[in-house]
C-alpha cells in the first residue's frame, strides 16, 4: 500500500513526467516520503549532500552563509520542483542551506542508492542526469537574471 | 485578438499646454519610491485617461518627465502617479510636498487592451516599478470582476522594503480566481516569500495559453525572459503586450527623442502588441 502510494506521488511529480514504469521502479527503491516543519533545515552547507528531494507542497529556501552578514537567502523553491544535485557530483558536499520556510512534504531519495542504481544501469543514469541537466540549466538562467539585478532602474520614464 | 491596441488614446485639449496642478498627497511606498496625487481637473477642466497612459509632469526650474498613472481610471479626479527617484527631475518630484504646484500635460499614450481581453485569462506581469502603469490595470478588472475569467499577478522587486502596494497586493490576493505572486531577488529571514526572478513563478501555474492575454511591464531585459517563458507556455505573440520605456520629450512624436525603430513610444506606445517590437527587443542602442 505505501508503495502504491509513493508511486503515485512520484508519478505526479513534474520532475518525472514521463518516466517509465521500469524508471520509476529503480527510483522506488530510493525514494522515502519526508514532511519537515517550518523553521526546520533539510540540509547544511558543508555537510555530506546525499540526498535530493521533490518537493510536493510548502517552499524552502536555499541560504549562505555570508560572515557578518549572517545567513542570506538567495532562491526559494516549491512544489514540482527539486531541491540539490550536490549527491550527484563529487566530492558529494552541500553548497548551500536549506530551510522550509512553510510546511514542506516532499519525497526524499538516497543519494547514494542513487549514484548505484545509476552506475549499474547506464541508460538510467543518462536519463537521470538529462532531467537534472534540464533543472540546472533553468536555475542557472535564473540565477543570471537574478545577478543582473534588474530593478535597480528603469532607464526612461523616470528620469 | 487583433494586433492593434483596441483602445485609443483620449483626445488631449492641448497637448502643448502644461496647466498647473495642487499636490494633494505624496505617499512614500519604499525608500526610493514615491506616490504623487492630485486633481488634474482644478481649473474645471474635463480629464480621462486609460490604463497605461502616462502624463508629462513638470517640475518647475528642473523640467519635465514622462510618469505612467498608477491610479484608478474610474476616479479621473484624484489621479496618481508613483516615481521612482532616480535622476535630477524625480529627484525634484520627490522634495515636493501637500500643497505645492506642478505642470501637468496629459494623458498622452496608447493603452492596456483591457476591453479584447474581456472572456479571456489576464496574466500581468511587472518587474519593479513596472508594477506602477499595471495597477490601473488590476483595478479595471476587479471593477468589471465577471468580465475575465482568471486574473493572475506576478511581481518582482529587489527586496521585501522594494515592493510597492503592499496592501493592496495582499487584498487582491483575496479575492476570488485572483492569484498574486510576489518574488524578491534577495530575501533575509524574516521574508516567507518567493525568492528568485519573476520568471520562475511560472514555474507555479498552469496557463491556458489559448485562453490568455498577457500585460507585461519592467525592465527590458526582464520583460524579454518573460516573452520567452510565455513563448515555452503555448502563448503567442498577439497574446502578448508590453509598455516600453524610454526618455520622451514632447510626448506627441514630434522630436523624436523616444524613437524606438520606426515606433514613436509616447505616441504609438507605451502599450505595444508584441508583434510590432519583438524585432526591435534584440537590437542594440535603440
Amino acid at each position: 500500500m505505501r508503495t502504491e502510494n509513493l508511486t503515485e506521488i512520484l508519478r505526479q511529480h513534474p520532475f518525472l513526467a514521463g518516466l517509465s514504469d521500469h524508471y520509476m521502479e529503480i527510483l522506488l527503491g530510493c525514494a522515502t516520503n519526508v514532511h519537515f516543519a517550518e523553521g526546520t533545515y533539510l540540509l547544511h552547507e558543508g555537510e555530506v549532500a546525499n540526498k535530493f528531494y521533490l518537493i510536493r507542497t510548502g517552499r524552502i529556501a536555499l541560504e549562505t552563509d555570508v560572515n557578518a552578514r549572517g545567513a542570506l537567502r538567495i532562491q526559494t523553491a516549491g512544489p514540482g520542483e527539486v531541491l540539490g544535485w550536490s549527491w550527484l557530483i563529487s566530492p558529494f558536499r552541500w553548497h548551500f542551506s536549506a530551510v522550509a520556510v512553510a510546511d514542506v512534504r516532499a519525497v526524499a531519495l538516497d543519494g547514494e542508492c542513487l549514484r548505484k542504481k545509476c552506475e549499474n544501469d547506464h541508460d538510467f543514469g543518462y536519463e537521470m542526469l538529462s532531467r537534472l541537466a534540464q533543472v540546472m540549466e533553468r536555475r542557472m538562467e535564473a540565477t543570471r537574471a537574478q545577478l543582473l539585478d534588474l530593478y535597480g532602474t528603469v532607464p526612461g520614464v523616470n528620469a | 485578438m487583433t494586433h492593434e491596441i483596441a483602445e485609443s488614446a483620449t483626445a488631449v485639449l492641448d497637448p502643448m499646454i502644461t496647466r498647473p496642478v495642487t499636490l494633494k498627497r505624496v505617499i512614500w511606498e519604499t525608500d526610493d519610491t514615491f506616490t504623487l496625487t492630485f486633481n488634474p481637473c482644478e481649473q474645471g477642466e474635463t480629464f480621462h485617461f486609460l490604463p497605461g497612459q502616462f502624463n508629462m509632469l513638470y517640475v518647475f526650474g528642473l523640467g519635465e518627465s514622462a510618469i505612467s498613472i498608477s491610479s484608478d481610471a474610474s476616479h479621473p479626479r484624484t489621479i496618481a502617479h508613483t516615481i521612482h527617484r532616480v535622476g535630477t527631475l524625480t529627484t525634484g518630484l520627490a522634495r515636493l510636498k501637500h500643497g505645492d504646484t506642478i505642470g501637468l500635460r496629459g494623458p498622452f499614450g496608447s493603452a492596456w487592451p483591457i476591453v479584447a481581453a474581456r472572456g479571456k485569462d489576464v496574466c500581468i506581469v511587472a518587474g519593479g516599478i513596472g508594477l506602477a502603469p499595471l495597477r490601473p490595470v488590476v483595478y479595471a478588472l476587479l471593477r468589471e470582476r465577471k468580465s475575465f475569467e482568471r486574473i493572475i499577478l506576478m511581481y518582482g522587486a529587489r527586496t521585501p522594503l522594494d515592493l510597492l502596494y503592499r496592501v493592496e497586493l495582499e487584498a487582491w490576493a483575496k479575492v476570488h480566481n485572483v492569484e498574486v505572486l510576489v518574488t524578491v531577488d534577495r530575501g533575509d529571514s524574516s521574508w516567507k516569500g518567493h525568492i528568485g526572478v519573476v520568471t520562475n513563478l511560472f514555474s507555479y501555474l498552469k496557463l491556458d495559453a489559448p485562453a490568455t492575454v498577457a500585460f507585461v511591464c519592467g525592465p527590458e531585459t526582464m520583460m524579454k525572459y518573460t516573452i520567452d517563458e510565455l513563448d515555452r507556455r503555448g502563448l503567442r505573440q498577439e497574446q502578448i503586450y508590453l509598455s516600453m520605456e524610454r526618455n520622451m520629450k514632447c510626448a506627441v512624436g514630434f522630436c523624436g527623442h523616444c524613437q524606438y525603430g520606426p515606433e514613436f513610444i509616447c505616441k504609438d506606445g507605451p502599450v505595444f502588441p508584441l508583434p510590432r517590437v519583438r524585432h526591435l527587443l534584440d537590437r542594440k542602442e535603440l
